[in-house]
């Protein structure tokens, strides 16, 4: 921060004013030629890069499944306590599924906890920002809200395997 | 006594303890898989390898005897060598199963990985597969790939159960655990194998996949099912019993408890018949009403009878504080005519856990003097008194008269007044008149006294609606610390229902009486005081593994 000046510390060029109004002048002037970056929301939307923390949802497989194990380590890690998690036995190979799976999306903090720890890749912060819900009912997502099909979130599990 | 050295420690041992043992007493745990203190020597898991002086060779500790002047080492170079080597050995085919096991929190295996393990394997091939998913017997599923052959279970069933049930078979790296051909794993005590194995490969059918284990409270308990009072834990979540496990006691269930008190005695706690709240019969039928009118409607209607014309039935499915409270309110309206039921099944008990008698409190209930003997009425003398009109009026605490033969339900549907206390809805509250919701064993605190005469104390594990996990001091999971009442793991069902003593104080002040109970103990320490077996007792004393009552003469109060 530049430190502020007593009017009587001034040099001879700062107290004519003119020079430093100039100055000023120059920078606006400057600026007014950059690009644009304030967005016309929501007309235009912000696509953000693959390292945002969105929301967290849910793998869903391309048969239509979901990946997750329901093994709660997320709902355990989740330092909120957004996670709610029961698990349902299954034919399937992986033996458990989540009969519910519910976020408290007044609860997330959006830390990303809960995609570090899963051990399937199964939950993964999108990046969807849009969260509006009228009351507390509302804001506790569960599965049909929550999964999302693998194809829309190659982005972000192409950036785990490369930087997780 | 006979000394060896364990890490630097001088410690005694008696003869003929093995080096773990003695290190156990002593308060040094070696790591372990397939020793297990009350079942013989397998000495297969390897893990317990420790380093003895003048031995050339490192030596399991759970089969080689203690001898004066030894001198082990558990936590010595090679010692830790070479139990991070048999840990990466046990690990070559153990499945990377851990989110999907019901194990996992719980797993001796996972623990000692942390503990002991190196991180990393040599091993790169493909791992030995085998079944998963095989139905053992009627309560157990076993997943072959995370069995670990340490044979605890199959010297359970042997040594334990006392029925050879399970075997091994194959060799090598295909072995694995079966029953033999067209037999089925079902003996009485099956469900105790899913606690000793160290690893998820027997899980219990009742549970599975219903919670993580670190999710739930724990609270130390008694089993309700037979007079053996087994300790358990109750394990809540949402305020709803998932499960019970036995807690050790040496004098009364050593770490076992049967399959029949593991899956049938929590059931009704949460089941659809709970009776939620006071009943009244209007116009024929029962409805519900304030618990101000149902006391105030019990309480005149009491007084309409002479005190000849009533008669009380007690119960041995509930606590010494019950009883004694419903021996206190009747004596106070004059009533001599108390009696409880006995359920006994014949034939039904073993040398191991199981006990003829069906209920967790005959002892307690004769003691606390719910049975007038010579003085008053038994159950049958009632019965038969009902018929011919001598008595109008039965009050009927927590058991299922009506459902004990056809001829009883008869007679019932005679009485003028019939009020009981009930946790679930049956043929005698169909009967009654009144309705109070009586709180169930895991909803209280209190005594039963097991056929031992070993007074034992259960506490609540599951709020009712005049409860508050944390204000009352009960046992809280990492949900319920920091759950607000806006989350719905916090709106779990809580039922309308008190603990019997309390309806009978807040009816008693309806009546003009004066006993004052606050909590169960007080009810507790007025009953030291008025039987001497009890004396100088109180909740403290007893503790977490009971007392033995100096019992000089059983029934007659
Ligand atoms: S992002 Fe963080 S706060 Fe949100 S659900 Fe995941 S772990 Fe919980
Ligand atoms: S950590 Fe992953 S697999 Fe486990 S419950 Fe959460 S989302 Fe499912
Ligand atoms: S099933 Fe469990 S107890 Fe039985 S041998 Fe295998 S690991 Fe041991
Ligand atoms: S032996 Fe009796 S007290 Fe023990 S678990 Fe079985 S039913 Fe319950």
């Amino acid at each position: 921060m530049p430190v502020q000046k007593r009017k009587e510390d001034l040099n001879i060029l700062e107290k004519l004013y003119i020079p430093e109004i100039v100055k000023g002048m120059a920078l606006t002037l400057k600026n007014m030629f950059r690009p644009n970056v304030t967005m016309q929301y929501p007309e235009v939307r912000f696509e953000p890069p693959s390292s945002y923390r969105g929301r967290p949802v849910l793998v869903q497989e391309k048969n239509g499944t979901e990946r997750c194990v329901a093994c709660g380590l997320c709902s355990r890690v989740c330092p909120a306590l957004a996670i709610e998690v029961q698990a349902s036995e299954t034919e399937l190979e992986k033996e458990r599924y989540p009969q519910k799976f519910e976020i408290n999306m007044l609860r997330c903090i959006f830390c990303g906890f809960c995609e570090e720890v899963c051990p399937e890749e199964a939950i993964v912060m999108s990046k969807d920002y849009e969260l509006v819900f009228k009351n507390r009912k509302d804001a506790i997502f569960g599965k049909d809200k929550l999964l999302v099909q693998v194809d829309n979130l190659k982005d972000r599990l192409e950036f785990l395997r490369k930087f997780k | 006594m006979p000394m060896l050295t364990v890490d630097g420690k001088q410690i005694e041992f008696k003869q003929g303890q093995t080096v773990i043992e003695a290190a156990r007493a002593a308060g040094i745990d070696i790591p372990h898989f397939c020793w297990h203190p009350s079942l013989s020597v397998s000495g297969n898991c390897r893990v317990c390898l420790v380093e003895i002086e003048k031995m050339p060779k490192l030596a399991i500790s759970c089969s080689t005897y203690a001898m004066d002047g030894m001198v082990v080492y558990t936590k010595s170079e090679k010692t830790l060598q070479a139990r991070s080597a048999v840990m990466e050995f046990i690990l070559i085919n153990h499945p990377l199963d851990c989110p999907i096991c019901d194990e996992a929190g719980e797993c001796k295996l996972q623990e000692y990985a942390y503990a002991h393990g190196s991180g990393e394997s040599h091993f790169e091939e493909i791992k030995v597969r085998k079944e998963k998913r095989v139905q053992l017997g009627p309560n157990i599923k076993f997943d072959g790939d995370r069995c670990i052959m340490c044979s605890r279970c199959i010297r359970f069933s042997d040594e334990i159960a006392k029925q050879n049930q399970l075997t091994f078979i194959k060799r090598g790296d295909k072995v694995t655990i079966t029953t033999f051909p067209g037999e089925s794993f079902d003996n009485p005590y099956t469900l105790n194998t899913t606690d000793i194995c160290p690893v998820g490969a027997l899980t219990n059918q009742d549970f599975r996949f219903k919670s993580r284990v670190w999710e739930m409270s724990k609270t130390n308990s008694v089993c309700v099912g037979c007079s053996r009072g087994c300790n358990t834990e109750v394990w809540v979540r949402n305020n709803q019993i998932l499960r019970l496990t036995p807690r050790q006691n040496n004098d009364v269930n050593s770490y076992w408890m049967c399959d029949n008190g593991r899956l049938n005695t929590f059931k009704n706690v949460n089941a659809e018949n709970r009776i939620n709240g006071t009943f009244i019969r209007k116009e024929g039928e029962l409805e519900k009403v304030s618990w101000e009118e149902a006391l105030k409607v019990a309480a005149k209607s009491l007084k309409d009878y002479k005190s000849g014309e009533i008669a009380f039935i007690g119960s041995a499915f509930t606590t010494c504080e019950d009883n004694f409270a419903l021996v206190k309110f009747a004596k106070s309206l004059g009533v001599v005519n108390i009696d409880f039921v006995n359920h006994t099944v014949q034939g039904d008990q073993d040398d191991i856990l199981i006990r003829e008698d069906k209920t967790p409190n005959t002892l307690g209930a004769e003691l606390s003097g719910v049975r007038s003997g010579s003085n008053g009425l038994s159950v049958e003398g009632m019965m038969k008194a009902i018929k011919e009109g001598k008595i109008k009026a039965l009050y009927v605490m927590e058991d299922d008269v009506a459902s004990l033969n056809e001829e009883y339900e008869k007679i019932l549907s005679k009485l003028e007044l019939l009020i009981v206390h009930s946790a679930n809805e049956n043929k005698t509250t169909t009967l009654a008149d009144i309705v109070f919701p009586a709180s169930t064993y895991a909803e209280k605190n209190g005594t039963f006294v097991n056929f031992q005469g070993r007074v034992q104390r259960i506490r609540p594990a599951v709020a009712t609606e005049e409860m508050d996990r944390a204000l009352d001091g009960m046992k809280m999971s990492r949900w319920d610390k920091f759950g607000t009442k806006f989350d719905r793991w916090m709106q779990g069902l809580k039922y309308d229902s008190k603990p019997s003593w309390k309806i009978f104080t807040m009816l008693s002040t309806y009546l003009g009486g004066k006993t004052k109970y606050e909590m169960a103990e007080d009810v507790f320490i007025d009953l030291t005081h008025s039987v001497d077996s009890f004396k100088g007792l109180d909740y403290d004393t007893i503790g977490e593994q009971g007392v033995l009552l100096k019992i000089k003469q059983t029934v007659t109060v």
